[in-house]
Order: C-alpha cells, then structure tokens, then sequence
C-alpha cells in the first residue's frame, strides 16, 4: 500500500486484492453484537468535506469509528472556510491538531494531491471534482467479487455522464488493473475527448452492450447538466441510455446492476430495476462501503507512523 | 589439508550428515497425533465431559489444531464438540509498532455465553497473542471459563499466562525459532526448532 490513496491508478492489484480480502474478514464485525474492535485506538480520523454528501462521509465515519478510532468532522460551511481560508491553511490547521489521516472531497480536481504535499497525515482521496473516486472503486470492486468468482475478462459496462464522472475513472483504472474488459456506453457528448486513450472500450449502442455485460455501472445523469446542451431531452436521454426491465430481460441472468448513489429514478434507471431483488446490488454497494474503507483504514493506519510519501512497509510473511 | 566439512568450493561434501539442512524433529507427526491425543482425554477429563466444552482455534495453525481436538474429543465422548476460528489481529498490542498483520476469518461456532472455551494455539511463547485471542474473546460475550491448550510451550512469557493443556513443554533461547508444521497448512505434521534469525536469513539468501 502507497502511504497516500489518491488515485485508484496508483493501486497494484496485489494491494487491491489486499484491501478486499481485509474487507472481507471485517465485514464479519457487522454481525457481532458488539461491532467495534480496539484496532485504532488513539488514531484521529479528520472527514474534510468541501463538498455535500451523505453516504461517502456517514460511511468513513462509521468505519473509523469501528475500529476505535476518534473522528473530525469539518464541513465548509460553518467553518473558516467562509471566511475566506484556504485549503493550505485549514491543512496546517489540522495538522498542528494531530489527526493521523486526513479524508478529504472537494471540488477542485487534483486538491487532495495538493493537501498530500502539505501535511504529514495520511491523505485519502473521497472524491475530488470530476477526477477520481478510489474508495468507490474499490466497494464497487469488492461488490463484483461477491458475485463473480475473478475479474479477470469480466464484462463491466459503465453507462451515463462518464465526461463528468470520477466514479467512471476509478472504476475504470481498477478493473483494468485487475484484468476486467470494461466497456463504457454514452451519448459521444458525454464522453471524454480523449477515451481512446483509457484502453477500453467505448459504445454509443446501450442496447448492443447489455447482452454481452456481466456488471452493469449505472452512472447518475446529473440534471443541472441538461441545460448545458450535452443532450437533447432528459426523456430521450432515459429512452437511449436509461436501464429499464426491457433492458434488464436482454441480459445474461447472473449479471448485476450497480449504481454509485444517489439515483435519479425514471432517468437512469427505471424504479422497478434499481429495486430488483434478484439484481440490483445497490443497497450491499452501500454497506460494502463500510467494510472497504475499515480494511483500508486499519492497513494505511495499523502500522508504524511513516512521515515519507510512497510505499508503506509490508509484512515480511513468516 | 583434510577437513571434516564441506568448503563452499567442493562439489560433493564429504559428510553430508554433518551439514544435513534438515534438523531433526522436535516432535514428528506420530508425536503431534499422540501429543493432541493426550490433550483431548485431558480436556474431557478436566470439563468432567464436553458437556459445554467449545474449541477456539487461532489463526493461524491455532484453526487446524483445534478441528482435529475437536474430532478427537467426538471419539472419545461419542457427541459432537463445536470448533471455530478466532482472528486477533485487531486486537494485538503492536498495532502502529509493526506493519499491520494480515486478518482472518472469525468464526465461533455458537453463542459463547455460560460454555467453557478452549483456546487452542500452536506455540506459547510471550503470551501476548494469548492476551490479544482473551480480549477478542469477551467481545463474543462470558464464557463461564476459558481454558488454554498449545502443541508447543516454548517459555519466555512476558505476561502471567499459562496454558492448561501443553503438548510438549521446550526450553528455547530466545534466538531460536520454534516451528510448528502442519498437514493443512505446510504438508506435513512436524514441529522442528531452528537457530532463529540468522539462519532464517541464510536460509532466505539461498531459497
């Protein structure tokens, strides 16, 4: 494991597979009556949250809290920052507190690369503008395993505003680490420029996909963006690109519907598909969350305090 | 000039018994079969039966030794003795000091509440795993009592922790390494002492 988790890029899949199988065996602690082990006592755990939401940040807090770890959490508004302080300052801020790692989301691309070079924390990447999501990837990575056996040559199609998307991105970097063929599908408006360049494949046909797809990623349109012209109708939109029970049928019975959150019904994907029991896996994404981001908090803050970004020293096997 | 060892040079040692890599050992696997025999008489023996006598392997050569006490204590009582597997990674008193331990499974076979535990692990040394697998333990709830059962004493505790039930009790120095070899998990049952680090280096430079 890096020292720092700002990319899903910089994830080897041993490190992947690490953090999934750590997931794995503290999913456990949910079914325990008492679910919190002593694991990172005296450790402090900083949510900096430039921006809203809701699953990302109950969801860290709640697996740093489980592991016993003490937990901050800042929110722009009401803080310092609406009198004007920086990003840099408000990270000396913390860091002259003493957290040990720092989660930060913020609308700026590349922000938690910056606060990276400024503190000595640990620096987890939970969303920064259209760049990247890595925790997301990695609970959507550990959601596919539930269901798959392996990844290698698993068929992901990822469908909807990849252009706008940083769930897309991280997805994308890891499942092709771990050997997924990954197919993202989207009016060509809401594709990058340069995709050709990601090394996967790239469809304006939903409905040619979905039959040759395992694992379908149901990207959230992001209705504010209707007005910017990058589609014609929010209703044609849901007639091309929208996951209905028709396109549910065309696909092979073992695959899965995934969706990051928050859904817009009726857009993207039809009610009756986002609550299929037998294939919606949208509500254990949630729960899975947790798990993911405990394994990886007890693996970037279970060992020694290291002040140096890169690597992190491994166990030697016995 | 003769010598009685091999030099690094020579294409044929001459007394190959004399560098043989392969240290005798300290129990073989009909040693470790009666050593885990001797045990489950003893458990059943002291619990007056298996009545509610549950066994908690630690991961992770703690988790075989315990489903093979528990097979032994069926046969010998003729009713079936619940095992399971116990992970204490996350409560291990050098998290921070060393990279994190890799985690396992827990899984307790039923409610632990009033039973009687016994915690199987395969060396007893400084009792700090032991420490650790008592923590995770109260965690599942109140065993009315726990007890300890360990292939290996191997001494050098550095908390008051004892075991109930040892299969062999084996003065080291704290150089050496106390290897516990299993059919599950290394292919073969055998417990063997080696000189510790140094040679664990060398043996690692050759492997």
């Amino acid at each position: 494991m890096n020292k720092h988790l700002l990319s899903a890029g910089d994830l080897t899949a041993g490190d992947i597979r690490l953090v999934l199988d750590t997931a794995g065996h503290l999913a456990k602690l949910t079914d325990r009556a008492i679910k919190k082990v002593p694991t990172l006592r005296g450790r402090t755990v900083c949510n900096l949250f430039f921006e809203d939401s809701t699953r990302t940040r109950i969801s860290f807090e709640l697996a740093a809290k489980r592991l016993s770890a003490d937990v901050i959490n800042f929110t722009a508004k009401g803080s310092s920052v609406s009198k004007g302080e920086s990003l840099k300052d408000t990270a000396i801020t913390l860091e002259a507190m003493g957290v040990d790692a720092i989660v930060i989301r913020h609308p700026a691309s590349g922000a938690p690369v910056r606060l990276a070079n400024w503190v000595k924390a640990h620096v987890v990447n939970a969303g920064d503008g259209t760049h990247e999501h890595p925790t997301q990837a990695l609970l959507d990575l550990y959601t596919m395993r539930q269901h798959f056996p392996s990844f290698d040559g698993l068929r992901v199609a990822i469908v909807g505003d990849v252009l706008h998307s940083r769930v897309a991105r991280s997805n994308v970097l890891a499942l092709k680490t771990m050997g997924a063929e990954v197919t993202l599908v989207a009016p060509p408006t809401l594709l990058p420029t340069s995709v050709d360049q990601w090394g996967v494949g790239v469809s304006y046909d939903l409905d040619a996909v979905l039959p040759k797809t395992d694992v379908v990623m149901m990207l959230r349109i992001q209705l504010e963006r209707q007005s910017a012209g990058f589609f014609p109708s929010v209703r044609e939109y849901a007639r091309l690109y929208g996951l209905d029970a028709r396109r549910l049928d065309a696909m092979p019975d073992s695959s899965i519907v995934m969706h990051p959150g928050p859904m817009n019904r009726g857009v993207e994907i039809a009610a009756e598909v986002a609550d299929s029991i037998e294939r919606s896996v949208i509500a254990s994404q949630v729960s899975n969350g947790i798990h993911v981001r405990m394994g990886l908090l007890y693996l970037l803050l279970g060992g020694p305090a290291v002040t140096e970004p890169g690597r992190l020293p491994e166990e030697v096997p016995a | 000039m003769p010598t009685s060892r091999a030099t690094p040079g020579s294409a044929r040692p001459r007394w190959p018994e004399v560098i043989d890599p392969e240290p005798k050992p300290l129990l073989d696997a009909a040693d470790v079969g009666r050593a885990l025999t001797r045990i489950g008489h003893e458990i059943a023996e002291r619990n007056k039966g298996t009545a509610d006598v549950v066994l908690v392997g630690i991961h992770r050569r703690g988790v075989p030794l315990a489903a093979r006490l528990a097979a032994k204590l069926t046969e010998i009582e003729g009713r079936p003795v619940p095992a399971g597997s116990l992970d204490v990674a996350m409560y291990r008193d050098d998290i921070g000091l060393r990279p994190p331990a890799a985690t396992h499974d827990t899984s307790l076979p039923s409610d632990l509440n009033g039973k009687v535990v016994v915690l199987v692990d395969d060396v007893l040394f400084t009792g700090r795993t032991i420490r650790a697998a008592l923590d995770a333990l109260v965690d599942f709830g109140r065993p009315r009592a726990i007890q300890l059962a360990v292939l290996v004493d191997r001494g050098h505790r550095e908390l008051p922790i004892r075991a109930d039930y040892v299969g062999k009790n084996v003065p080291t120095s704290m150089a050496q390494d106390v290897q516990v070899q299993l059919t599950e998990t290394d292919g073969a049952d055998r417990v063997v002492i080696t000189a510790g680090a140094s040679m664990d280096a060398s043996m690692e430079a050759s492997a």
